[in-house]
């Protein structure tokens, strides 16, 4: 796993979408339907040809406008473990601990966040156990302490950005 | 993840164990779905696996939650959603079932759950992510939680993102361990 360089969220341009590819965001949040020719279904729907809808998706991917297109995994439900944990790390060694944390495949997500808790990251593993090996690992070859936050109950999980 | 966002309606069994080809079909696809007019046959020809058998564990895993969906991630910065609250509370225990609920039901709050406390450091034990254009944005959808909450609440803050540090999804080791 590759460490991403960080990169700072303030200046982001907001691309101008065409009528094509807000319908393609908007509707490919809510999910392929699981038959044969997936992409010719939501062509059909959306009123355009499979291969606009492919080269379209592949565009939206390539310019980072998607992060990602594929099935969405759901560690609790594969018998893993998942969990929220958040560090306090010195801004001076900021940069040193990014690197070794994200240098964790099982680390999926990492965000810097403004508090005193200044690093947030999700772990995945596929046993439960796996969680506290890992942030033993993360604790003894980052030298700080870490908070894991696993949920304890879900109320709610429904992400759609409207465009 | 794209430890995911999207909860799937369909029901789900707890008792599922990732099978081999389960487990191929999942590092074959964590970097994305092929974009070709039949996925499911690409995706075959690379493991050797019948294109019909593709879907049907795709299918399958699908009605087990294991895939809550196969969809777009759009990375929300890009989107114009720059502002990504991570709202926290201090909600009473003997309360926080019942708010959690009402605040999770909330059409602007993407993500709800109660998480435990490490105090005397954390106190917050609900946590409601809320993304806005503006930090004005989501302060106003900060308060009406806040309204829900009421007097059961002892405090709250909310944490801005100020950077990705990385955002890779779910990813399984190749090696299994």
């Amino acid at each position: 796993m590759s460490v991403m360089t960080e990169r700072a969220i303030g200046n982001i341009e907001i691309p101008d979408f065409s009528d094509l590819e807000r319908k393609i965001i908007n509707r490919l949040q809510h999910g392929l339907p699981m038959v044969r020719h997936p992409y010719a279904a939501v062509a059909e729907e959306l009123g355009t040809s499979e291969q606009a809808l492919l080269d379209t998706l592949k565009s939206l991917l390539d310019r980072r406008i998607l992060s990602r297109f594929g099935p969405m995994f759901h560690a609790g439900e594969m018998g893993g473990g998942l969990s929220l944990v958040a560090m306090r790390v010195p801004e001076e060694t900021f940069d040193r601990v990014v690197g070794q944390v994200n240098a964790f495949d099982e680390v999926a997500h990492n965000y810097r966040r403004e508090h005193e808790l200044n690093m947030w990251f999700v772990v995945a593993t596929e046993t439960p156990e796996g969680v506290d090996e890992v942030l033993r690992q993360i604790e003894e070859t980052t030298g700080f302490p870490v908070y894991n936050m696993p949920k304890e109950e879900e109320f709610h999980v429904r992400l759609h950005f409207k465009i | 993840m794209s430890v995911s966002t999207l909860k799937s309606d369909a029901p789900h069994v707890d008792n599922y164990v990732l099978c081999d080809r389960d487990r191929q079909l999942i590092l074959a696809t964590q970097g994305g779905l092929p974009l070709v007019p039949d996925p499911w046959q690409a995706l075959g020809q690379q493991l050797g696996m019948p294109a019909d058998e593709v879907l049907a564990r795709f299918q399958r895993m699908q009605e087990m939650g294991v895939v809550r969906r196969v969809a777009a991630v759009p990375n929300h910065y890009r989107l114009g959603y720059r502002f990504n609250g991570m709202t926290v509370w201090d909600v009473k225990d003997e309360a926080i079932g019942r708010l959690g609920q009402l605040v999770g039901n909330l059409p602007f709050v993407s993500h709800c759950y109660r998480r435990p406390r490490h105090l005397p450091y954390w106190s917050y034990n609900l946590f409601a992510m809320v993304h806005g254009t503006s930090r004005e944005e989501v302060e106003k959808k900060a308060g009406l939680i806040r309204d829900v909450l009421g007097e059961d609440c002892h405090g709250n803050t909310i944490l801005y993102s100020s950077a990705i540090l990385k955002k890779t999804g779910l990813r399984l080791k190749k090696d299994g361990s």
